[in-house]
């Protein structure tokens, strides 16, 4: 099925239906690099209703911008334009997805239904402190996907502990809900350890929160 | 009165530069301009946030007219340069090195920067220091001992409104215009975040950072830019790079209260100058001290040049 284009900015994004019908919805969010789904993960199987998957910019069916400039804040941006279209929904985010995932649901508690963060690649980030200054040089880039520049940047953005905390403690504080974040994730860089300690953080497996979230009704 | 065209809109001492051109910075277009002799020792301008070259169209004559080739560039989005998908801080840093290699081989050079191009700069001097010879801040030296003490509840609530705005203005981003206005209109919302600079400067810049249409002025930012804003930074990260500067350091710090302005002490940044390093207080200036004592900041910037050959 082709998916749904949706504008953000100078940005068309592709926002693939996995499953139609009725029910609570479950957005699925990639790895860095990777893309969405063609079909309904083995874990997300038994969600009750219907399941979508966003290609964030610059990967999959997204546009290729034009010289970089990546943050995870404008993926952010990215899964809220999605959410405008959807709805209240609940994320299931996996490595660079779970970080955005996590502040999605604290900058939009109100239309997150509960945040499942999970392993893959781009989940740790730069680190918490910055580093050394470098200064690449310019990428060899043709709009193919992933887009160069994404992983170059998108894995160098820093993700210090208490700014991500920071997003745990806006859902919990505006969502509604005790449990508005659950860690699947078995790495834990700094950014994660530190989340799942937060009040309102569950600490269980996919399956898990995804039935509990499901519950919501 | 203009008639709102702006073709008589002039301001004492203001040049447009002598010769503008683009570079390219990983297909984005970044428009350049400079002042002065080509063949003079080149001297690097960086403005700052919502800034464009046009802002420098009083201090970059006045170097220019002390022996140097002035060259400025209109950050991605801003000024006549390109407007991207995407906006960022590395980005920024990668286009100032692209439009560093366009000028060829001319040796280390000065850099001179002011707020948010003051802090690009002194990250471009750390990753490049084989390319620079001096390093002058004008006011972008962000200190946190100036941010007010706020409980985590009010912090947090205020948080939730900035994310909220700018997740609001993203969406509404795509196909979105700069509001029209008359040439004053524009010239008072600028004022608002300029509050210390007069009305006809401010009038002069919405013709030089502005365009007319049937509308009305607007202004030429891309409107997918947002003043304000979170992230994990913090002003500590643009300090660490202070200690490690080997090449001569100037300083100049606004201690008037201004809207746009950090507030840095001296003291503050105590812990972090490199040695040698020279720090100044304006204690009579707010935030833009290159356009509210433009005669001044040049006279310091080209003596401190002068004093470190």
């Amino acid at each position: 099925m082709s998916p749904t284009y949706l504008d953000h900015g100078h940005v068309r994004l592709a926002l693939h239906e996995l499953r139609g019908g009725d029910g609570p919805t479950l957005l699925l969010l990639h790895p860095l690099a990777e893309h969405s789904p063609p079909t309904v993960p083995v874990d997300s199987a038994a969600w009750p209703g219907p399941v979508h998957a966003l290609d964030f910019t610059g990967h999959g069916a997204s546009t290729v911008p034009v010289g970089g400039g990546y943050t995870s804040e404008v993926l952010m941006a990215d899964v809220d334009v999605a959410l405008a279209h959807l709805g209240p929904s609940t994320i299931l985010g996996s490595g660079l997805g779970a970080y955005v995932a996590l502040m999605v649901a604290g900058a939009r508690a109100d239309l997150v239904r509960g945040a499942v963060l999970d392993d893959g690649a781009g989940l740790a980030g730069g680190g918490d402190s910055p580093g050394s200054v470098y200064l690449s040089p310019p990428l060899v880039t043709d709009g193919s996907v992933p887009d160069p520049w994404a992983l170059a940047e998108l894995s160098r953005d820093l993700r210090p502990a208490d700014y991500a905390t920071a997003f745990v403690r806006l859902a919990l504080q505006f969502s509604g809900l005790d449990t508005p974040v659950s860690v699947a994730a078995r790495f834990r860089p700094t950014w994660v350890a530190a989340v799942a300690a937060e009040p309102g953080v569950a600490d269980c497996s996919v399956p898990q929160a995804l039935t509990a979230y499901a519950g919501l009704g | 009165m203009s008639d709102d065209g702006g073709g008589d809109v002039t301001y004492p001492g203001a040049r447009r530069p002598d010769r503008r051109y683009r570079v390219d910075s990983s297909g984005v277009g970044i428009a350049v301009g400079e002042w002065g002799d080509p063949d003079a020792p080149p001297l690097l301008l960086a403005h700052g946030g919502f800034d464009f070259v046009g802002t420098y169209d009083v201090f970059a004559p006045l170097l220019a007219d002390g022996g140097r080739r002035v060259v400025a560039w209109d950050q991605r989005g801003h000024g006549d340069s390109e407007r991207a998908a995407l906006y960022s801080w590395a980005a920024d840093l990668r286009d100032t090195v692209a439009v560093l290699d366009a000028l060829g081989d001319v040796g280390p050079l000065p850099l001179v920067g002011h707020s948010k191009g003051g802090g690009m700069l002194l990250e471009v001097a750390e990753a490049l220091p084989h390319r620079v010879s001096h390093v002058i801040n004008l006011d972008g030296l962000p200190s946190s001992q100036a941010q007010p003490d706020r409980p985590d509840h009010e912090r947090t609530r205020m948080l939730s409104g900035e994310l909220a705005g700018w997740l609001d203005h993203r969406r509404a981003s795509a196909g979105k215009q700069r509001r029209p206005g008359t040439l004053d209109e524009l010239a008072e919302r600028r004022g608002r975040m300029n509050p210390r600079l007069s009305m006809d400067w401010l009038r002069y810049l919405v013709t030089v950072g502005g365009f007319h249409d049937e509308e009305g002025w607007r202004w030429k930012i891309d409107p997918g830019l947002r003043m304000g804003g979170f992230g994990p930074w913090r002003p500590e990260w643009s300090l660490i790079r202070l200690p490690g500067l080997r090449m001569p350091f100037l300083g100049i710090l606004a201690t008037q209260p201004e809207v746009m302005g950090w507030g840095t002490q001296p003291k503050d940044l105590e812990p972090y100058l490199p040695d040698r390093a020279e720090i100044e207080s304006w204690d009579d200036s707010g935030h833009f001290v290159h356009i509210e004592f433009p005669e001044r900041a040049a006279e310091r910037v080209l003596a401190f040049l002068a004093a470190h050959p």
